[in-house]
């Protein structure tokens, strides 16, 4: 029998979980003993981990900036993890107060903690959400409290999508998303993928078989088909690249050779 | 901001630069390493500061230490590197021209100061990150215990207030939970429902595999099943349900429960049964009707070897009179206690008794002996029905006339059977009814049933199935043919030739008999005219025509029987219209006037069949008859030598009765030489029978009339 909607999901500790791993990538403390065994299990195989997820940070980093650029103060941020520094609200905030921000994720610790986090903060929110039921994110009521989604939002879907498994149709979900976003709306992305790694796809297989054990599958995907996600939205210059290639403020050759695996890009609503 | 080329500040930026370039690597900072040396700035100055204070204040080194941890190096590589590079380049950049061994002392110092400072708020921020993270843990879980809880109260809710009865029960049966509904079910007192064994629910009515179900789920080896059941409750009534059990799983898959769901239907079965009495019961005398009857016995005829049925057949006699006389109440009234008292005949098991409709009743026995119980059964309906029975204060005598059919089950279908026995009552009401016959396969092999050529008669009339023949009527005394009386016949498509005893009581009573009657009238005088065309030698060939009574009754009788005179030609005197004597029993005058005029005209009305009712001889100067046809029964005596001395003074005495009248007298049933000499000698006119001719096609009469006038 399916679990009917109101009824929760049970929290299990003695679980790694995905947001916790990220944090301790990041050298954070928000994290326990089996999210710090699985992550380092995981670099054993891929020690530039962490340089990934700083790039990842860098690059959502400049993307609010530019979103702010052009215009844009409400954000969408979608398997937002848990927040540690440099989150979009800072960043947003920083360059126009009036800056919205949902954060939205599955991870009830991770809510709770951003919980406590924008505590004050009446222009942020935490909100427990699956990126695989889109509809039930747009239409709750503490994102619709906050964003008005007839005017244009950025989407931030930052290092969650490689962990949607094809079954879950990610491609459908993104869709209902992208439809949902008043034009001039922009989706702000990153992806894993096999392509850009410093090392031999086998080696990085073992990270992925990591995740797979501790059941957050990390589906790597090509970069077409990471393309597909932006369907019917315009690429913005550059385009689907290496994170350090997307506007970069200094020169990308001085990067880390990892933060070059995988793609990011930003995409607009005419 | 920056300052003069190598001047303090330049130089200070320049450190900055070193530092940040050695440290950045290992930030998990978002920042740029531009932004990031940005940050180191402030920080630089606070160490060349710290240098040359005056008096070494170690907090200032703490607090840089303390900073570092604030720009997100929390890498103890971090620290590494940065003490590195206080060591290598503080006083090299921002040392200046002071003491040189002074400057290396306090940076050693600053380093111990700021090592400290980096430990104690990276210590420090690691604890409140745990804390942090295990109080969002904790929410978290609150959060979802809420919910559960919620989520727990709403099951609850939908556990109490659902109308169909739930309960719970492990798998030895013990009955753990059950909701309100349930316990309303089972009348209101949960304690006797709740602690109870589950396998103690048996009731009469369970089918055997229902418990056999219940086995195999507890067994894991079924997951659900639906089935109607009843239960007792404590009150001893019955509770009919819709039950569907469910086997319930723990997360590995090892049966935990079963979880029963059950709806009552005892109100809905209670209205079922009384539907489907309604619908198999006759609502006036509350027997079981036709579509039950057949339910029984094809039952009774699917039944195994050795299986046998009787059936009786019962039609009350004269119930149409009852009913024409006293009303349909009284009709009913009497159908009633007939109904009662049929019901008393047949009160052993596989005995039943069924109205079909109408007047018409049925009674089935079944087992092994039942060749001598239907006979039994039979006579027991005869006999209950000979007490008369009172009905709005008259007392009514009730025949019925029963058709028997018995034989070995698994041979006949229910159809076939019910028209055998159809077939069989209606010959013993055609023997005069009051009695009962068994039926016999052959004359069910013959028989056409009344409704079969009731519905086939006027399509007949249509299509000339119909034809006559001709039995001579013969002069006694010398033996010339006279005439002869039409007979009609039915040249059946399927069933052949049909006399008229079988088709023209049943055309009587549709009254199809007029239609009918009237084309013969004119078929019958359009031959005598031919004949007498054709024969104009011989004498007058007279047509005797049968009228039935509905015919006689009918108002254009005798307009129409001029009208076929008229336009054949015919003389009236060569017509002899038949009439029954019970035809005319009782008649007034109104029934005679047709009759009258007819005679009147010239046109000869005979008495059929005289001697088999009981009419008044007095009576019969008043009728308008010039012809007595003697039934056949008084000339049977006289077939052999020597005749009946009885018979003969009796046909003596009406001949001489006739006589006096200025009656003709003809005989019927001539079938030998020596009927014939006596029936000359007792001074009979003129005589018909097999012993002159038999009926037979218009031209024989033709050719005996030649040989005749011939002679």
């Amino acid at each position: 029998m399916e679990r009917p909607a109101w009824a929760p999901q049970g929290i299990d500790i003695t679980m790694p979980s995905v947001s916790r791993i990220y944090d301790y990538y990041l050298g954070g403390s928000h994290n326990f003993e089996v999210d710090r065994d699985a992550a380092r299990r995981a670099m054993e195989f891929m020690p530039g981990l962490p340089k990934i997820m700083q790039a990842n940070r860098a690059f959502m980093r400049r993307a609010v900036r530019f979103a702010v650029d052009e215009g844009i103060t409400q954000f969408l941020d979608i398997g937002s993890g848990i927040p540690t520094f440099g989150n979009v609200h800072e960043i947003a905030q920083q360059a126009d107060p009036d800056a919205r921000v949902a954060y939205v994720d599955h991870d009830a610790v991770a809510v709770a903690h951003g919980r406590a986090v924008l505590d004050g903060n009446e222009k942020a929110v935490a909100v427990s959400g699956d990126l695989r039921k889109p509809l039930d994110i747009l239409g709750s009521s503490e994102v619709n409290g906050l964003l008005d989604l007839d005017r244009p939002v950025a989407l931030l879907l930052v290092a969650v999508l490689h962990f949607v498994e094809d079954a879950y149709d990610p491609y459908t979900a993104v869709a209902e998303l992208r439809d949902a976003l008043a034009p001039g709306s922009v989706i702000v992305l990153t992806h894993a993928s096999y392509e850009g790694m410093p090392i031999p796809a086998e080696q990085a297989g073992q990270t992925v078989g990591v995740y797979k054990d501790i059941r957050n599958p990390l589906i790597m995907r090509s970069r077409d088909e990471i393309a597909r996600f932006f369907e019917g939205y315009d690429m913005v210059e550059p385009g689907l690249v290496p994170m350090p290639r997307w506007r970069p403020d200094t020169a990308p050759e001085e990067e880390d050779p990892y933060t070059f695996s995988g793609f990011a890009g930003v995409g607009r609503r005419a | 901001m920056s300052g003069e080329p190598d001047g303090p500040e330049d130089r200070v930026r320049r450190f900055a630069t070193i530092w940040s370039r050695a440290v950045f690597p290992v930030t998990a900072t978002s920042l740029t390493r531009p932004e990031f040396e940005q940050q180191l700035v402030p920080l630089a100055r606070r160490l060349r500061a710290a240098l040359h204070e005056r008096v070494f204040d170690a907090a200032e080194g703490q607090a840089i230490g303390a900073a570092l941890v604030g720009t997100h190096c929390t890498d103890p590589e971090a620290l590494s590197r940065t003490l590195d590079c206080v060591d290598a380049y503080l006083v090299l950049y921002c040392g200046d021209e002071g003491p040189q061994e002074e400057l290396r002392a306090r940076s050693a110092r600053l380093q111990h100061a700021l090592a400290a400072g980096f430990a104690a708020a990276l210590q420090e921020r690691t604890l409140a990150e745990q804390e942090a993270i295990s109080r969002a843990a904790l929410n978290a879980r609150s959060a979802v215990a809420e919910a559960l809880h919620a989520s727990e109260a709403r099951f609850r809710a939908v556990f109490h207030g659902a109308a169909i009865g739930i309960s719970i029960a492990d798998l030895t049966g013990t009955v753990l939970e059950v909701n309100d509904a349930l316990v309303r079910m089972f009348g209101g007192l949960e304690n006797q429902v709740r602690g109870g064994n589950v396998a103690e629910w048996t009731h009469p009515d369970d089918s055997p595999h229902v418990w056999k179900l219940y086995e195999e789920l507890v067994r894991g080896e079924r997951e659900h099943y639906r089935v109607e059941k009843a239960f007792y409750r404590p009150d001893g009534t019955v509770l009919w349900t819709n039950l569907t059990v469910s086997l319930l799983r723990d997360a590995d898959g090892v049966p935990q429960y079963q979880l029963a769901l059950m709806e009552d239907t005892t109100e809905r079965r209670l209205l079922n049964l009384r539907l489907r009495y309604e619908a198999t019961h006759d609502a006036l005398t509350g027997l079981p009707n036709r579509t039950l009857f057949f339910e029984r016995l094809e039952k009774a005829l699917a039944a195994g070897d050795g299986a046998r049925f009787g059936l009786c057949y019962l039609d009350l006699d004269g119930f149409k009179t009852v009913n024409d006389s006293l009303g349909h109440a009284a009709g009913d009234r009497l159908l009633v206690e007939v109904a009662d008292r049929l019901q008393s005949c047949a009160t052993a098991p596989g005995e039943m008794v069924a109205r079909l409709g109408g007047d018409e009743f049925v009674a089935l026995t079944t087992g092994s002996d039942t060749e001598a119980e239907v006979d039994d059964l039979a006579g027991r309906i005869m006999h209950a029905l000979s007490t008369p029975i009172r009905v709005e204060g008259r007392e009514l005598t009730v025949r019925g006339s029963i058709g028997i059919v018995e034989g070995p089950a698994g041979e006949r279908g229910a159809a076939e059977v019910l028209r055998s026995a159809d077939i069989t009552m209606y010959r013993a009401k055609s023997a005069g009814g009051n009695r009962f016959e068994l039926a016999d396969p052959e004359a069910d092999a013959r028989a056409i049933t009344r409704h079969g050529l009731t519905t086939a008669l006027p399509a007949a009339l249509e299509r000339g199935e119909f034809f006559i023949e001709y039995q001579p009527l013969v002069h006694l005394g010398d033996g010339s043919v006279r005439g002869a009386e039409a007979l009609v016949r039915w040249l059946h498509p399927q069933h052949g030739v049909i006399g008229p005893d079988r088709f023209i009581p049943l055309a009587e009573h549709t009254g199809l008999i007029v239609p009918l009657g009237r084309w013969v009238l004119e078929e019958s005088v359009r031959q005598a005219r031919t004949w007498e065309a054709r024969h104009k030698d011989a004498g007058p060939l007279r047509v005797n025509v049968n009228l039935s009574p509905m015919q006689l009754t009918h108002p254009n009788l005798v307009s129409d029987t001029v009208e076929i005179l008229e336009r054949s030609g015919l003389e009236p005197g060569a017509l002899c219209l038949e009439v029954t004597e019970s035809a005319l029993i009782g008649a007034d005058d109104d029934l005679l006037k047709p009759l009258r005029r007819l005679s009147e005209m010239g046109v000869d009305i005979a008495l059929d069949d005289f001697g088999t009712g009981y009419s008044n001889l007095a009576n019969l100067r008043r009728l308008p008859v010039s012809v007595l046809k003697l039934d056949r029964s008084f000339t049977q005596g006289m077939q052999h030598f020597p005749a009946d001395p009885v018979d003969l003074k009796i046909v003596e005495g009406i001949v001489g009765l006739a006589h006096s009248l200025d009656l003709a007298v003809t005989v019927e049933g001539v079938e030998t030489g020596a009927q014939a000499d006596q029936l000359r000698e007792l001074g009979c006119d003129t005589a018909q029978g097999w012993y002159y001719a038999r009926p037979g096609p218009p031209d024989q009469l033709h050719e005996l009339a030649l040989a005749d006038a011939t002679s």
